[in-house]
Order: structure tokens, then C-alpha cells, then sequence
């Protein structure tokens, strides 16, 4: 993982949503950091908590309706006890959030131009002409071509690319620390997903910041993280640089992740789906949350959880009972059933 | 009924739709959403039709099955003219193609039991007591005959996909239209589904046409792709050799737009700007304003019609890729195909 100044430290972070049908849990446990100049990729698939995690730490979640716990250190300060107001002084200012739809997160009956600006005046004092000016300069900045009458156009005026862009220049207004980025690209096409990629790498560059990349495409995921979190019903599954997990994936979930995708470079010999469906986080499975669905169960699995913890020095952390042995063995043989013989 | 090679043919297939503009809404546009498509589906083979929003893949499909009535053009299926004929004419055909569609929410009559909904079909083709054949139907695609009773609700995404696939299943079609089919799903239960189309393809000896955006999912099921754009088929082929040699430019730019899942990083072709609007499409050549291989005064003035550049793969493109993969500078400096017999073309491929 990367070498620069840590700026968020996540500590056993844990959500809990009651409702008329029982505790919702939401998020348990999750421990990560992310430095200056590092990307961190959230993989997982829907509902395992990877977006509800960054709700957490931007202080998006009702405090009245949710149950919060862990610790989430912001260069020395937490978040989580932090009082609202002190909390709005950070959020927006030095983390930044993008959302995954560009269509829901303009205002329709405003200039886009005006609603960059509004994001400028909320953190400073500057006037209004000044805001705007600023507002312009980012537009520029991430690549919209005339920046200065597009402006001036409404939301419907502009492509989902472009808003897109939009919403990365007002998330760049203050030059945050932290972007957080919840599924940037999944409502775009393919060649504009590729642009928006590109922004975000070179805006991490430019800005020198910490990127927290959430999605469940794990190509998206391959092309720009240095490190990744593998999420599944609210837990940490596996976590480490992002090389060693497309390389050699510990946890028999990501396995089934990996082994479940389609490939654009071959027509793979078999897909191998994970059976069933992931579990209502009502009432997660005891022991390990994939244990349910895990072809490699053992004794162990149903009762006790297994700790995220790297299984041998060389190896980064997983939360998994196999062996390391096993895990090699069993790591090797998944390749030659998804790619047939040619492998 | 003739037992000819293709299920489906194709032909100068054209859809507008009328589109009002201005103030008061006294402006009259078109909005050419598919424009001189021809292409044929042979029996038992995936036809995989791909590209970016808005490219015409679903409209294709809606006319293919006539759900939606052609501007102009041809459709046959399994040997007969369907292009004109009504509603009534239809209905019996309607059993031999059905349609799965992308979103599996939307799709399924909340109101009504898993037994209802499967067994809808037969009740419109005045087929009674249905039952058991619906259980093994809802066997046949994983699911269990006690679901019978069930309401979509209590089925999570991946089992209502299975629903909608038992539903199209049920009348035993010749044609099963997937439109996005596992585009909603998470990524493992996609996987299941796909391994579920394809069983039944070959149990059920099954045509499919599999739309879908996805790249990946194209390359793991379809024999044969077309890649659209603005309405136009730009390449169309054997899935093999488009997808290892990909002759259009934007064919290319889009199989090198996507993000893959092994680490090591590659040449790209990024495509600038947006696709145009399909109300006032570019002239010539749809693809000329984004085309990293664009020679003015050609591409912008004759439009390129598919013709054939390797066995199996035809293409619409004046300056087709050499190879794949290719450099940018390569790329800019196409050798026109056509330069030989226009020589005014010289100077402009190697500028």
C-alpha cells in the first residue's frame, strides 16, 4: 500500500438500523486506513454494506434512527464524536463525496454553474462573482469544453458524462483530502465510464488525495485501486494491496466474485456462480456470513467467525478458517475449471 | 414450414419516431432510432447485439418481434413476411418468440402468483389447466414447485430473473429475445442466470438475440455479435474473430474501454466527447466526429456501407483497422483501404 500521509484510520466501525422488523446489521467490524495518494476499491455486491459504510463516516446517517459504533479517525480526529456543526466544517470541505447518479444529484432548476458556486460559498466567505469564477475554473479543470457559457446551462443540458464531471468539480471546490467516490460510473456507458476513470486517477494525482472507490465492478476496481476491501453482508471478507487480490484472491467468496465474472478477453470454459443469494442482513448466518454459500466449509465455519487476520506474514488479511495450505491448493485448482485447458 | 438455415432475416430495417420541438411543440423532428439495419439470426446460435445507451438495441429487437410497427423495411421470421402483417396475423406466431427483459422488478405483475404469471401464456393461447406444466417449467429453471403460489415480492432478483425466463419458456418458442437480462443482477447470480440461458439452449434448441451493453457477458454467450451505434449496425460478425480483431474503430474503442479484472495495464482508445444526438445524427459516416481514424471530405461525405474484411466479419468503415491491438499513431495513420482507386485521398492519410 502506499507510502503517503494517513489520513483516515477506520476502526471496527459498526451500523445498525432497527426497524419493525428487527435490527438491520448493516455494517460490523470494519477496520481499514487510506493514506494521501492511495485509491482504496470497496467490492461487493448489493447490500454488503460498502455504501452504507461511507454514509457512516461522512456523517450522512441519522444519528436518531442509527446505531453507530467504532472510530472513524480523520488526521486525528473522530468523526463519529465529533458535535453536527463541527462535523458540516469537515464534511464537503476536506472529504468530498461523488454519487453514483449524476441525474438525481443536480438540481434541476439551477445552473449547474450556480450549484458549483453554492458548493463554493457554503465552505468560505468569497462573494458571489468570486464563487462563480471559481465554479467555472473547475468545470474547466475536469474537462467540460466552453466552461464558461456551459456554466451558465441547466442540468438537463448536459450529457450524464458531463454531470458527472459536474459533480467531481463540486467535489473539488475546497480541495478536499478524502473523495469518496459510491459508484461513480455504473449509471454511464462503457466509453464514457472510461473518461470518468481517467478523471478521477488524474485528479487523485493532481490534488495529491486520498481516493475511496466504491463498486461492485471489479474491473473498474482493477484498473485504478491500490488496495481493496472485499465487503460481504456488512464484513470485511479480505483486504489488501490490489495486485495480490486480482493475483491471488485468499477468501472463497472473492473467488466466486472472480470466477462468477464474464471476461472481455476470452470466452471462458465455464462460469462458476456462487449458489443461492445473499442473506437478509436481519439475520445474518452466525459464524462466517459465507459459510452458507461457501463450497470449502468446514467444523469450524458455522459456529465461530473467523478474525480478519493475514493467515501466514507474506499474505495480507482475510476472514477465513481454511488453512493456508488449503487456500493455495484450492486457489490453483479454480483457475483450470474457469479457463478449461487452455489455461 | 421451411427449414431454412436462418430463423430470422432481417432487412433495411428503419424506425422514426416523431418527435415535437419547440415552442408550443409546433416543430416536427425525427428521432432516427434505427436506420438500414440488415442482419439474419441462424437457427440454435446467440445473436448478441451490443452497444452503448440509446444505440437502437432494444428498438431493433421491439421491431424484430413487431412490437413496435417498422418505418420501413423488412422483417421474415422462420421464412414469412411479418413486416406488415396485423396484430390478429401475429398472435400465433407471438407463442414462437418471446422476450426476457432486463428489469426483473418491473417486469412481473406484482398482484399476481408465480402460477399465474407463468401459466399467462397458456391461458392466452386457450390452453387450460395449465398447472403441472408450470411446476415444470419453474423446476426446469431452478426454482421449486411449491413456489407455485408464491408473489413475486418474496422471490429476491436473481429468482424473479428465473421467473421471467420460465414465463418465455413456457409456450416452447423458437425465439427468446433477452433484452438486458442480467444487467440488474449482482454478479454472482448473473453468472447462474447466464449458465441458465445456456442449458436450456441446448436442451431446448433455443435461437437467442442477447442484447446487452456488457461487453464481458456478449463475449461468454454469443456466437455472432452486431456492435450498434446510433442506430447502425458498424460491425457484425463472429463473436471470435470481432472481438480478437475488431476491424471498426469504434468497435475498438469500446472493447478497449473496458475495465478488466486482471492488473497490468494496456493501450486505450478513449473516446472523446458524447454520442450525438439521434434527432440530428452527423452526416456520412455516423461514427466520423468521435473517430480517431476520421479523414475529412470522406467519411464526412460518403457513408460507409458493411462490407466484408475478414471470413464471417463485415464492418462499415472506409479505414478499417490494419490489426488490434494497435498504437495511437497507428492508429491516425490509416491506410485507406480504398486509397488505390481514389487517388484524390493521398494526401489526407497521411496527414
Amino acid at each position: 500500500m502506499s507510502e503517503g500521509e494517513k489520513l483516515l484510520d477506520v476502526r471496527g466501525l459498526t451500523v445498525r438500523f432497527p426497524t419493525s422488523d428487527g435490527v438491520v446489521q448493516a455494517v460490523s467490524d470494519v477496520t481499514f486506513s487510506l493514506s494521501r495518494g492511495e485509491t482504496l476499491g470497496v467490492v461487493g455486491e448489493s447490500g454488503s454494506g460498502k455504501s452504507v459504510s461511507n454514509l457512516a463516516i461522512m456523517g450522512l446517517l441519522n444519528r436518531q434512527r442509527t446505531m453507530i459504533a467504532g472510530e472513524v479517525e480523520f488526521l486525528g480526529r473522530d468523526l463519529l464524536t465529533l458535535p453536527p456543526n463541527e462535523l458540516r466544517k469537515i464534511r464537503g470541505k476536506d472529504i468530498a463525496m461523488v454519487f453514483q447518479d449524476p441525474f438525481a444529484c443536480l438540481h434541476p432548476m439551477y445552473r449547474v454553474g450556480a450549484q458549483i458556486a453554492e458548493a463554493v460559498s457554503a465552505h468560505s466567505h468569497d462573494g458571489k462573482d468570486k464563487a462563480w469564477e471559481r465554479a467555472v475554473e473547475l468545470l474547466d479543470h475536469v474537462g467540460i469544453p466552453n466552461a464558461k457559457s456551459r456554466a451558465r446551462d441547466y442540468p438537463h443540458q448536459f450529457s450524464g458524462g458531463m454531470r458527472q464531471r459536474a459533480m467531481i468539480a463540486m467535489a473539488l471546490v475546497h480541495n478536499p483530502s478524502i473523495l469518496i467516490c459510491d459508484e461513480p460510473t455504473t449509471a454511464l456507458d462503457v466509453t464514457v465510464q472510461a473518461q470518468i476513470i481517467e478523471l478521477i486517477e488524474a485528479v487523485k494525482q493532481e490534488f495529491n488525495i486520498g481516493v475511496i472507490l466504491v463498486t461492485h465492478d471489479l474491473g473498474v476496481i482493477a484498473e485504478v485501486a491500490d488496495s481493496v476491501m472485499v465487503m460481504y453482508a456488512g464484513r470485511v471478507m479480505e483486504y489488501g494491496p490490489a495486485a495480490q487480490i486480482f493475483d491471488q484472491p485468499q477468501h472463497p467468496y472473492a473467488w466466486g466474485l472472480l470466477d462468477s465474472m464474464p471476461s472481455v478477453e476470452r470466452r471462458l470454459a465455464a462460469l462458476v456462480p456462487i449458489e443461492g443469494s445473499p442473506p437478509s442482513l436481519l439475520a445474518p448466518p452466525s459464524g462466517c456470513p459465507f459459510h452458507p454459500r461457501c463450497r470449502y466449509r468446514f467444523e469450524p465455519c458455522p459456529t465461530e467467525r473467523p478474525p480478519l487476520v493475514a493467515p501466514v506474514p507474506e499474505a495480507h488479511p482475510d476472514a477465513c478458517h481454511l488453512p493456508w495450505d488449503d487456500k493455495v491448493k484450492y486457489g490453483s485448482e479454480r483457475s483450470i475449471t474457469r479457463l478449461g485447458d487452455a489455461a | 414450414m421451411n427449414a431454412t438455415e436462418n430463423l430470422v432475416e432481417v432487412e433495411h430495417l428503419t424506425k422514426r419516431f416523431q418527435v415535437k420541438q419547440g415552442v408550443f411543440a409546433r416543430g416536427k423532428s425525427e428521432v432516427h432510432a434505427v436506420e438500414d439495419v440488415s442482419f439474419t439470426v441462424r437457427r440454435g446460435e446467440t445473436l448478441g447485439i451490443v452497444g452503448e445507451s440509446g444505440c437502437g438495441k432494444s428498438t431493433t429487437a421491439r421491431l424484430m418481434t413487431r412490437l413496435l410497427d417498422l418505418t420501413s423495411g423488412t422483417v421474415r421470421f422462420d421464412g414469412r413476411d411479418i413486416s406488415k402483417i396485423s396484430q390478429r396475423q401475429l398472435r400465433p406466431l407471438r407463442r414462437e418468440m418471446q422476450m426476457i427483459f432486463q428489469d426483473p422488478y418491473s417486469s412481473l405483475n406484482p398482484r399476481k402468483t408465480v402460477g399465474q404469471i407463468v401459466g399467462a401464456p397458456f391461458a392466452i393461447h386457450g390452453q387450460k389447466k395449465a398447472k403441472t406444466r408450470v411446476q415444470e417449467l419453474l423446476e426446469t429453471v431452478g426454482l421449486s414447485p411449491e413456489h407455485y403460489n408464491r408473489y413475486p415480492h418474496e422471490f429476491s432478483g436473481g429468482q424473479r430473473q428465473r421467473i421471467g425466463v420460465a414465463r418465455a419458456l413456457a409456450l416452447s418458442p423458437k425465439l427468446i429475445v433477452c433484452d438486458e437480462p442480467v444487467s440488474a443482477l449482482d454478479v454472482s447470480i448473473q453468472a447462474q442466470i447466464l449458465n441458465l440461458l445456456r442449458n436450456l439452449q441446448s436442451d431446448f434448441n433455443l435461437t437467442y438475440v442477447f442484447i446487452s451493453h456488457d461487453l464481458s457477458v456478449i463475449r461468454q454467450i454469443a456466437d455472432r455479435i452486431a456492435v450498434m451505434y446510433l442506430g447502425r449496425i458498424v460491425e457484425i460478425g463472429d463473436s471470435e474473430s470481432i472481438y480478437e480483431h475488431p476491424k471498426h474503430p469504434y468497435t475498438a474503442a469500446l472493447l478497449s474501454a473496458v475495465p478488466r479484472a486482471s492488473t497490468g495495464h494496456r493501450a486505450r482508445i478513449v473516446l472523446g466527447g458524447d454520442v450525438p444526438s439521434p434527432i440530428y445524427p452527423p452526416a456520412a459516416c455516423v461514427f466520423h466526429p468521435r473517430c480517431p481514424r476520421f479523414h475529412e471530405g470522406h467519411c464526412d461525405v460518403e457513408t460507409p456501407q458493411l462490407r466484408e474484411l475478414a471470413p464471417g466479419q463485415e464492418a462499415a468503415c472506409h479505414y478499417p483497422l490494419e490489426k488490434w491491438p494497435m498504437t495511437d499513431d497507428e492508429l491516425r495513420q490509416a491506410e485507406g483501404a480504398l486509397r488505390a482507386d481514389r487517388p484524390h485521398l493521398e494526401g489526407a492519410a497521411h496527414e
